[in-house]
């Protein structure tokens, strides 16, 4: 593989003003931490905290024939949205295998925005691409698009300063056009951490991105606001259980065995991956992904085995020390029977078999 | 950052005070740096073993990350920091005071040339 320069985002130069420690992730310099992950995770948690997620990826699919490409390409069902509405949805491959994880945006009569993984966008694109239909155009904008999170409990009170838009108004999973501090944008109650929380979309040019960041910051200071790199998106986005593509799913996963079956829509229509899909429930399928808890000291890794009855019976995905809980929490794929919660297995950390115990999801439940 | 003076450092970033046969070691403040908050020192030597330089003797875990502890001499261990299992973030507030790792007693033939002195351990890790 040949080495390619990394990206930038328009924030670059404000990270590391802000004392941020960069690392390279899909493909840019990001981010992964500023004060600390536990300072930064507490932050979203209790007050307010910006993350950028400009490596995030946008493609725009417009023309008659948009919504039957949307309900083509992923498997839930985009005929339910009204407009102003977004969806969480997958894209699989005919095998069901996940091409990606994503949210769709309904805009208006013809006009879909479909925000992908940044670690994705070639994969995908190229994906949508070989399935395009004759009516729906597709453009890859994702180096167009800025995204801010502005995620915690007062993540509201903190952008209602900048806009005229009433966002006490805007339910969980809708989205407004308007504009904060002067610049237009994409205005979305969603979010990767379980808390109160917004999605900034607006220009990626530098002057409007800078004084987005920088009037965010000034309008949550009085609420302590942090910014909060990638390291505590991991770790809030595990304490709520919500998939990683790449760790807790990916082209080997399908959505039924890791626990998407919400999202997947089999009587909607025809859909890339449907017949697998209702294959694997018909049949129940062999393994599922599970959320569990450390019943000793010790921090479960991805690709760590977990045992029961003395024997291999799954892999971990994702695994962290939970900073609300101060205890091992994971994410993994085991044997079907093993998946109810309650049960007791076992996660190998340096040859040791260390005891943990399925559990319900979320790991942190909010009040 | 603060690299003492009277300490050695080796390459994995730990350090040994060394007080006649006697001595302590721990990591470094740029590895705690590196490492971010540290959640968890899993220290697998038992008191009593013999380690050569290189071994690793324990583990320490950040939220994202988690590394080994090499021994950087050869020496037999006497004393393990359990305190740090309930606070291990001692390890990042103070890393050369109470976030030491393990006490030890030097071995009788061991090489201590092969250690750097602070300024050659600040200028190798570039600060």
């Amino acid at each position: 593989m040949t080495e390619t320069a990394l990206k930038r985002t328009a924030f670059y130069d404000l990270h590391l003003a802000a004392g941020a420690k960069i690392v390279p992730f899909a493909g840019f310099e990001m981010p992964v931490s500023y004060r600390g992950i536990v300072s930064e995770h507490t932050a979203v948690r209790q007050r307010v905290g910006v993350f950028d997620v400009s490596h995030m990826g946008e493609v725009l699919v417009t023309g008659p024939n948009a919504l039957e490409f949307v309900q083509k390409i992923t498997v839930n069902d985009a005929s339910v949205l009204a407009v102003g509405q977004a969806q969480y949805s997958a894209m699989c491959r005919p095998d069901g295998g996940i091409v990606d994880d994503l949210l769709v945006y309904y805009r208006g009569p013809e006009h879909y925005l479909l925000v992908i993984n940044g670690a994705n966008i070639d994969k995908d694109f190229a994906w949508m691409q070989q399935n395009a239909i004759e009516g729906a155009t597709l453009v890859n904008a994702s180096d167009d698009y800025s995204l801010l999170a502005i995620q915690g409990p007062k993540s509201l009170e903190t952008l209602q300063k900048l806009t005229d838009t009433n966002l006490s108004t805007l339910e969980y999973y809708h989205f407004a056009e308007g504009e904060i501090a002067g610049v237009p944008a994409i205005i979305s109650r969603t979010g990767y951490t379980g808390e109160l929380g917004f999605e900034l979309y607006f220009s990626s040019n530098r002057q409007p991105s800078e004084t987005v960041w920088n009037a965010v910051m000034e309008a949550g200071a009085e609420f302590g606001i942090e910014p909060t790199g990638l390291g505590a998106r991991d770790t809030l986005r595990l304490e709520m259980g919500y998939c990683l593509y790449g760790n807790d799913i990916t082209d080997h996963t399908n959505t039924i065995e890791a626990g998407l079956g919400w999202i997947t829509k089999l009587d909607k229509g025809e859909f890339n991956g449907r017949e697998a899909l209702a294959a694997v429930k018909a049949a129940k399928p062999s393994r599922k992904l599970v959320a569990f808890q450390m019943n000793e000291r010790g921090i479960p890794r991805q690709h760590y085995k977990i045992a029961a009855d003395g024997r291999e019976i799954g892999e971990v995905t994702s695994g962290t020390s939970s900073p609300t809980l101060s205890e091992g929490i994971g994410m993994g794929y085991v044997e079907s029977a093993f998946a109810k919660s309650g049960t007791e297995i076992a996660i190998v950390i340096r040859d040791k078999h260390i005891p943990a115990t399925i559990v319900k999801l979320p790991f942190v439940k909010k009040g | 950052m603060n690299f003492p003076s009277d300490l050695k450092y080796d390459k994995s970033h730990e350090w040994v005070r060394i007080d006649g046969t006697a001595g302590t070691v721990g990591i470094t403040e740029y590895a705690q740096s590196e490492l971010g908050d540290v959640v968890f020192v899993d220290i697998t030597a038992s008191i009593g073993d013999e380690l050569a330089p290189g071994q690793i003797f324990g583990t320490i875990e950040a939220v994202k990350t988690v590394a080994d502890l090499y021994m950087p001499i050869a020496c037999r261990i006497t004393e393990i920091n359990t305190a740090v299992n309930d606070a291990p973030e001692t390890v990042n507030k103070d890393p050369y005071g109470d976030g030491w790792m393990v006490s030890i007693e030097i071995a009788p033939d061991a090489d201590l040339t092969a250690l750097m002195d602070a300024d050659t351990y600040a200028a190798s890790v570039g600060k």
